[in-house]
């Protein structure tokens, strides 16, 4: 809450020196705007970015090095006894401190020395806020006045300020892409600590998985096995059923919605088309645990087929489903890029609507639309609500379309939902699976986008 | 205007120059074309056209940028039927047929009436593919050395045959602008037509691939009706037996194209052959 007034005070400080670099600059040549070497905004942007960059910066850096100074300092007053404990019970300790000095623990049952901490923890916490908030308030009001003086005439105040613009953008995309990174190197650096336990050649070529580690010798069916290949089998089985309902679905539909459909029948239905996309997966998830399963299985018994009611090919046909428009608005987008002289070529020689889209234009759109196939698997090895909701839990080393498999991004969800301590076998593990996960994407994507990109410059 | 001038050397070097000098004895009516209108929506483009084009002859069809030109040669073969908003009236006939009839196939129309393009459309495929697409798709050869056949004569009559004959099975986008035009020539030629419609065929080529087209025009007379779009006076001249000039969705004048080029009856024609507008 004071923080939220601080940045409030910070704000009107940064308009106020907005209107003050304008109203100086204008008032330097007598309000005649053109004799300025920029527009007068520019003068009240390069004040107020002086006025507000440096304060935030202040108070961004207090907020994150708050908690380790205060740490600090409090661990450095308590008594010895208290300092020499060990790193988890210390960290205990400090916790108390904490919710003691915040208010949201009782004082009752707790040592004196702990709850002069806390004091001492409370007391530090407002003069450093205090502090903080008195330097930032200054900083503005030094970089203000900075400013304002260094407002002339000649200034090239616009170049100072689209410098600053660019210094930002650079930012933004650096922490974008440094998230990325650090994403990487954890996924990276946990799975190691997971290769240490279990060797990655178990990992990657083992048939057994079952992940639940035994807490006692003699508990049963906790084997830990750890090979994913089952895990991987059943991720193929149910994306390829998947890419068996939404290839063909999705670009027929797009050859329909480019070649033939009249411009209004196309208003409607492509927007529709588009609306699959929108659904979200839970809804899918549930469509196909409810409806589709069971509908499959009732179907098989009729026909004398044992079919799971947790199919693969449940969970694939409406995971299918969800890929078309995917499929149909990529195919759609390669189809339309050919150009319209093949299509001409092709009729003024007398070939007919559906010989001209055979013969000429998916051939010609051909890389593109397996472009668009690519990322459409890598959409359907990535997914995972369906799969959780619709595909079973038990790794079956399988082929066949009518039992449960269960996927990579089941195994993950179902290694880290409940109570789990993170540095067992079994929690690592699903930084491996992730990791598989990552780079088999990643190679999808790569590739795709390179067939794409390929394609577009054919005709340039 | 150098270019023109390169051009018209290059024409009047060559041994089959375009006899403009005296009138060709006229063929028999090839297309019959009469009261062809042409909406494209609600505009109206075309107001009913009368114009005869003869067997065996080259007809140019000039006028400036939007005079209806191109939409009018487009009726020859119905390509506006690929144009959805796009409505033709009138009577076209073909030999004695019309063409606009709702009973008429337009794979049959448009295996007798050509086309070349503006820009040359080479399929992404190889140039022995792009020839022999037509002669497949109406099921013409009967069988690979017929087909390889096809393809020579077409190519040998298109003037393409010496430079592309080691190398039929390279893309034919790899070619130059002006072979990529005569390889669009040989495959319209592949499915043997009667009429061939060219709608600017030389206007994205450079002057000496333009002559090698006028002089190919010249040469395909013999066996082909002709009926070509150009923007160049001098291309017409040069090309044409007779000449129609449009203006503003109408036929203003039609003749001979010496009588057009030297005594024009309206005063419309003159101006646009003199370059005093268009």
């Amino acid at each position: 809450m004071q923080t939220f007034t601080l940045a409030c005070v910070l704000l009107v400080l940064t308009y106020f020196g907005f209107r003050m670099g304008r109203g100086r600059a204008l008032g330097l040549v007598g309000g005649k705007a053109t004799r300025l070497h920029s527009l007068p905004g520019y003068y009240g942007y390069y004040v107020a970015l002086w006025c507000g960059i440096p304060a935030f910066l202040m108070v961004a850096a207090w907020l994150t090095l708050e908690p380790t100074v205060l740490t600090m300092l409090t661990t450095s007053s308590l008594p010895a006894d208290v300092q020499s404990l060990s790193k988890n019970e210390l960290g205990l300790v400090l916790n108390d401190i904490r919710n003691l000095a915040s208010g949201s623990a009782a004082r009752a049952n707790v040592s004196p020395d702990i709850v002069a901490a806390a004091e001492r923890y409370a007391t530090m916490r407002h003069l450093g806020f205090a502090a903080m908030a008195v330097v930032a308030l200054a900083v503005a009001v030094a970089g203000l006045t900075f400013a304002r003086t260094r407002v002339t005439p000649d200034m090239r105040a616009r170049n100072r300020v689209e410098q600053t613009v660019r210094v930002i953008l650079i930012a933004s995309s650096t922490i974008a892409i440094l998230t990325t990174v650090g994403i990487v190197l954890s996924l990276l650096f946990e799975s190691l600590r997971f290769f240490e336990k279990i060797p990655a050649t178990d990992f990657l070529f083992g048939l057994e998985w079952s992940p639940q580690t035994a807490l006692r010798k003699d508990q049963v069916g906790s084997s830990g096995l750890f090979g994913a290949i089952p895990l991987f089998a059943g991720t193929l089985l149910i994306s390829f059923i998947a890419m068996c309902v939404a290839a063909p679905v999705g670009l027929l539909s797009a050859i329909y919605m480019s070649e033939y459909a009249h411009s209004r029948v196309r208003a409607v239905a492509k927007p529709m088309l588009e609306v699959l996309a929108g659904i979200p997966t839970v809804v899918y998830g549930f469509f196909a645990a409810l409806t589709v399963a069971p509908f499959f299985r009732d179907t098989g018994d009729l026909f004398g087929l044992s079919i799971s009611s947790e199919s693969a090919l449940a969970a694939g046909v409406v995971m299918g489903v969800m890929i078309i428009p995917f499929v149909s608005s990529l195919s759609d987008d390669v189809i339309n890029a050919v150009p319209q002289a093949m299509r001409e070529g092709s009729y003024g020689l007398g070939a007919t609507q559906s010989e001209t889209i055979r013969r000429v234009i998916l051939p010609a759109a051909l890389p593109g639309i397996v472009g668009g196939l690519l990322l459409a698997v890598s959409r359907a090895i990535g997914e995972t609500m369906i799969v959780v909701m619709a595909a079973g839990l038990a790794a079956n080393l399988t082929a066949n379309p009518f039992e449960a498999v269960t996927t990579v991004t089941v195994q993950i969800v179902t290694l880290l939902v409940g109570d789990q301590e993170f540095d067992s076998a079994k929690t690592l593990a699903a930084f491996a699976l992730g990791l598989v996960l990552f780079c088999v994407t990643l190679a999808l994507n790569v590739v795709a986008l390179t067939v794409v990109n390929k394609y577009r410059e054919q005709y340039e | 205007m150098d270019m023109t001038n390169v051009a018209t050397e290059m024409t009047d070097a060559a041994p089959h120059l375009p006899s403009h000098g005296h009138s060709q004895a006229a063929g028999e009516p090839k297309f019959v074309t009469r009261g062809v209108t042409v909406h494209y929506g609600e505009k109206q483009a075309l107001f009913g056209i009368d114009l005869d084009i003869n067997t065996n002859e080259v007809t140019a069809l000039i006028g400036p940028s939007g005079c209806g030109k191109s939409t009018y040669l487009r009726c020859l073969n119905r390509m506006n039927d690929t144009i959805p908003i796009c409505r033709v009236g009138g009577s076209i006939e073909l030999d004695g047929e019309n063409i606009l009839a709702k009973e008429v196939d337009v794979v049959h129309l448009r295996a007798r009436v050509g086309m070349v393009f503006q820009k040359p459309n080479p399929f992404p495929k190889s140039i022995y593919e792009n020839v022999c697409y037509g002669p497949r798709i109406h099921g013409i050869a009967s069988g690979k050395d017929d087909l390889d056949e096809i393809v020579e004569r077409s190519l040998e009559r298109a003037g393409l045959w010496k430079e592309v004959k080691d190398r039929l099975m390279e893309p034919g986008t790899g070619l130059s602008g002006g072979q990529q035009q005569r390889l669009c020539i040989a495959r319209a030629i592949a499915v043997d037509p009667e009429v061939i419609l060219m709608d600017e065929p030389c206007s994205a080529l450079d002057p000496i691939a333009t002559a090698k087209i006028e002089e190919l025009i010249d040469e395909l007379r013999e066996n082909y009706t002709i009926v070509i779009v150009t923007h160049s006076m001098q291309q017409a001249a040069r090309v044409s037996q007779r000449t129609a000039f449009f203006h503003l969705g109408d036929l203003i004048e039609h003749g001979d194209t010496d009588q057009i080029f030297t005594k024009p009856k309206n005063e419309k024609t003159q101006d646009y052959i003199t370059g005093r507008f268009g």
